[in-house]
């Protein structure tokens, strides 16, 4: 099967999923955005700055690390796509660095992000401070009591952190909030989302700017696999961008993908097709169309919707979208650091914890080879694993 | 005489119901029933309040609907996309007796999504919206044309914003009335509106007092002084 993963149609559509459902005051905000990413995306001077700030600031190329105490456990070929080796310790400055350029070049002063566990914030924060520009994160109070660090650490690189107090005080608010405040300042301030979700062209420009790490991957695995291409191309899904970044890679091949969604936050296994955010995709909602809250012990996976590319590759068959629980989290973080000495972010040790069952039931056949991204480091989730450990 | 379009978000009391009948006995030409919806990206703090009330209460769309009375005015229902585009919705709120429907995060290149309902699709232009789409968006509109007044999202403002030069173009492009809304406060912002609208559109000053616990009957005293500015 042949699938064209360069670009959705003219209306944002992946299939029957994507689009640009915004109020009429934000269209001309993301047309302008979509006019620029089109762009700067065919212009080789922006592909040597963005390169250029991705080698020298945020470490890429990432590591391609063989598990080999799991590995040989496990009787597969596991290799560990290193996201985590990043600055900033995930996959979020990949997207972060391309829209912070894109802003600067369209003559915004100013980014407006979203967060949930924090990571993207921290991003932002960290991209805004590299190329001068202000920034505010909008993040739900909830999200800010339980990841204080990273509220110090966005404060500490200069951003303004503001909290928001409606609905449920989770990302899904901090996303709504960002949105209702760049309809007052779209002039100077350029709306820098986090993953493969939102109006067009959000989720197909960051799956653009993150499949730098499916790029990597596809050269790396050919090189540690004799020329082959894995068996298995693994990735945790909140909104779903490191997922999407490392699918763009492998979609052309015969590997089988496989996203993880957390339990608790299943839009694709539990949701409903749905519009939210200004995308259709897989959402969950109650009976009524009203969204419901996603819960997880890893809050970056705590979205109720999932990127819209994400939905038209399972409706395709593509890619396939399977859960973990936290408590098989738990374990899997604690068995990564155990046989290989690092400790993942809970978002990444989702695609773990699959990894794990998946083998030990024999529906990964053993001798398979299996690339599973990790997405992040674990640093940031020292609070919640003590609480539980 | 300019037109008044008063908003009550359903369900938002036990008696939500006597609201839409204090606004129709104050003069309403028209009443916006706000069907809530749990992540309401263009509204501000009040309306958010307002829909978070009702669906605590547990409103739902179909329990607004079947509370609805027979008013003898138009009857527009605003909602969200998720809300709108369910199947079966459109035809809910014919059977209703609802005029029309307004949901902003519907596009203009998403509107298929409401043919055959022989419903009115209220559409929404912005200060940001260009001209040429502006008139498109005038004349793809039915029932009538709602200006937003300013680039934001709903709520009370202490003053009103400059919308002359985007009423003008709507109204240039039309013939159906151009109802101007998104921060009128009070009657001296309401008439100074239909000094280039042909009406005004006031929703969060009404759910303030609402969410404050006034009664329908003073509810309808704050509408008579809008009534009154606007004659």
């Amino acid at each position: 099967m042949q699938i064209d993963v360069r670009e959705p149609s003219k209306l944002g559509r992946f299939g029957d999923y994507g689009g640009r459902f915004v109020p009429e005051s934000l269209v001309p905000a993301c047309e302008e955005v979509e006019a620029a990413f089109r762009a700067a995306w065919q212009d080789p001077v922006f592909h040597s700055e963005l390169d250029r700030v991705l080698k020298v600031y945020a470490g890429r190329p990432t590591a391609l690390t063989p598990a080999w105490r799991l590995s040989e456990e496990l009787g597969i070929t596991l290799l560990l796509k290193r996201e985590d080796l990043t600055h900033t310790g995930s996959h979020k400055i990949n997207n972060v660095l391309g829209q912070a350029l894109l802003a600067k070049r369209m003559g915004k002063t100013r980014l407006i992000a979203e967060t949930g566990a924090g990571q993207h914030g921290v991003a932002t924060a960290t991209a805004a401070a590299l190329l001068g520009l202000e920034t505010t994160v909008f993040m739900g109070e909830k999200d800010m009591e339980r990841q204080q660090l990273n509220v110090f650490r966005m404060r500490m690189l200069g951003a303004e952190v503001v909290p928001v107090t409606a609905g449920s005080r989770t990302l899904k608010d901090a996303c709504s909030e960002a949105l209702r405040h760049w309809v007052t300042c779209t002039e100077d301030s350029y709306y820098c989302l986090g993953s493969v979700m939102g109006p067009h062209p959000y989720p197909w420009m960051v799956r653009e700017f993150q499949r730098v790490i499916g790029d990597e991957a596809r050269t790396q695995c050919a090189a540690e696999l004799r020329a082959a291409t894995p068996d298995y191309v693994v990735a945790c899904v909140g909104g779903g961008s490191n997922a999407a970044g490392t699918f763009a890679g492998f979609v052309d091949t015969p590997a089988r993908l496989i996203g993880v969604e957390a339990e608790g936050g299943a839009a694709m296994t539990f949701g409903q097709p749905g519009v939210l955010h200004g995308f259709r995709s897989m959402v969950l909602q109650d009976e009524h169309g009203q969204v419901t809250e996603a819960h997880s012990i890893s809050a970056g996976l705590d979205y109720p919707g999932i990127g819209p590319e994400h939905a038209h590759l399972a409706d395709l068959g593509r890619a396939r979208y399977v859960t973990a629980n936290d408590k098989e989290v738990l374990a899997a973080v604690r068995k990564l650091a155990a046989s290989e000495g690092i400790l993942c972010a809970l978002e990444s040790a989702h695609a773990v914890a699959w990894v794990l069952r998946a083998a030990a039931s024999g529906e990964i056949e053993p001798g398979s080879t299996v690339l599973l991204t990790l997405s992040g480091r674990g640093d940031k989730d020292m609070a919640t694993l003590m609480e539980l450990t | 005489m300019s037109l008044l379009a008063p908003y009550v978000t359903g369900g938002i009391t036990p008696n939500w119901t006597d609201y839409l009948l204090a606004a129709r006995d104050a003069g309403a030409d028209m009443i916006e029933i706000g069907l809530p919806f749990s992540d309401p990206t263009l509204d501000g703090p009040t309306i958010q309040e307002a829909s978070d009330r009702a669906l605590a209460r547990g409103a739902t769309v179909d329990s607004i609907l079947a509370d609805i009375p027979d008013l003898g005015v138009p009857l527009y229902a605003m909602t969200y996309a998720n809300l709108a585009l369910r199947k079966g919705f459109c035809a809910s709120l014919r059977d209703a007796g609802i005029t029309g429907l307004i949901v902003p995060d519907v596009p203009l290149e998403e509107l298929a999504a409401f043919d055959g309902y022989d419903i009115d699709v209220v559409l929404l232009a912005s200060p940001s919206t260009r001209r040429d789409k502006r008139r498109e968006i005038a004349k793809r509109s039915s029932g009538f044309v709602y200006a937003v007044s300013l680039m934001g999202t709903t709520g009370e403002q202490e003053a009103l914003a400059d919308a002359q030069e985007l009423v003008a173009d709507l109204k240039e492009a039309t013939d159906l009335p151009v109802m101007l809304g998104f921060g009128i406060s009070g009657p001296e912002q309401a008439a100074a509106a239909c000094r280039y609208a042909d009406g005004v559109v006031v929703g969060s000053a009404i759910m303030r007092r609402i969410l404050d616990g006034a009664t329908p009957k003073e509810v309808g005293a704050y509408l008579t002084t809008l009534r009154t500015a606007l004659n």
